[in-house]
């Protein structure tokens, strides 16, 4: 192989290698990152056994505040069963997190990342994105977005199938 | 080509290509916007300044249909 080749070959291998750690983006099956081991802001709630949701949201973000009454009623109504919802925060600033907490009393746990170590981990394509883990730990489900009601049922729905597993 | 003109060539290459494809020197993401989301980032925070920029806008664009309002471009609506 001439030098030319050579150099072209590496210039190539380099290119691809770096266009595959671009994108790195949690996917349905793989496994989530540990909680405990994030470094957040705030105390986190037992999930053994139980059907988790994580939600990413941030007080800037317009959506991600519109979801938390349908969330509210969701940890309400399917607690009892085995239900816990984790709402994370990736606000750096702790002023807007804490007062709109505050203003809002979620009735489900709310956390901050605020070195944004887990959803740089994660790498949400947007904001809000929810990951649904069942009680095994698996992650089951990926949902971008909150458009009202329409993606609340689609949200319930998923939940109440993974509820109604066998343990 | 000569060698001592390919390996910086091939550096240049190498440095361009991994610029084109690393999403992280692109963009901003998704978790990073909160300074793009604040208010005083939205170019119609001001009313007065977007009703008088409208106005020179349509006055000016109106021969070719500016925001709808078919004119002859006298300016005078």
């Amino acid at each position: 192989m001439s030098y030319l080749n050579k150099t072209l070959s590496a210039c190539l291998l380099a290119f691809v290698a770096n266009a595959s750690v671009a994108s790195a983006e949690i996917k349905v099956g793989a496994p989530f990152p540990e909680l405990q081991n994030s470094s957040l802001e705030g105390t986190l709630p037992s999930r053994e056994g139980r059907v988790v949701l994580v939600d990413f949201w941030a007080t800037w973000c317009s959506p991600c505040k519109a979801s938390f009454p349908f969330y509210n009623a969701l940890q309400t109504e399917l607690a009892p069963r085995g239900f816990t919802l984790i709402a994370v925060s990736v606000d750096k600033k702790a002023a807007p997190y804490e007062d709109f907490v505050k203003r809002f009393t979620p009735t489900f746990t709310t956390l901050r990342d605020a070195d944004q170590k887990l959803v740089a981990a994660v790498q949400p394509p947007a904001m809000p994105t929810c990951y649904l883990l069942d009680r095994h730990g698996v992650l089951r489900l990926v949902h971008s977005g909150f458009h009202g009601d329409a993606d609340g049922k689609k949200l319930r729905d998923e939940i109440i199938k993974i509820l109604d597993e066998k343990p | 080509m000569k060698a001592s003109l390919l390996i910086p060539s091939a550096l240049l290459l190498i440095c361009a290509a991994s610029g084109c494809s690393s999403a992280k020197l692109t963009r901003v993401q998704p978790w990073e916007r909160a300074t793009l989301a604040d208010y005083t980032m939205r170019p119609d925070r001001d009313p007065l300044h977007t009703a008088m920029s409208e106005h020179i806008f349509f006055s000016r664009e109106a021969s070719s249909g500016g925001r709808g309002v078919g004119g002859s471009g006298c300016g005078c609506n």
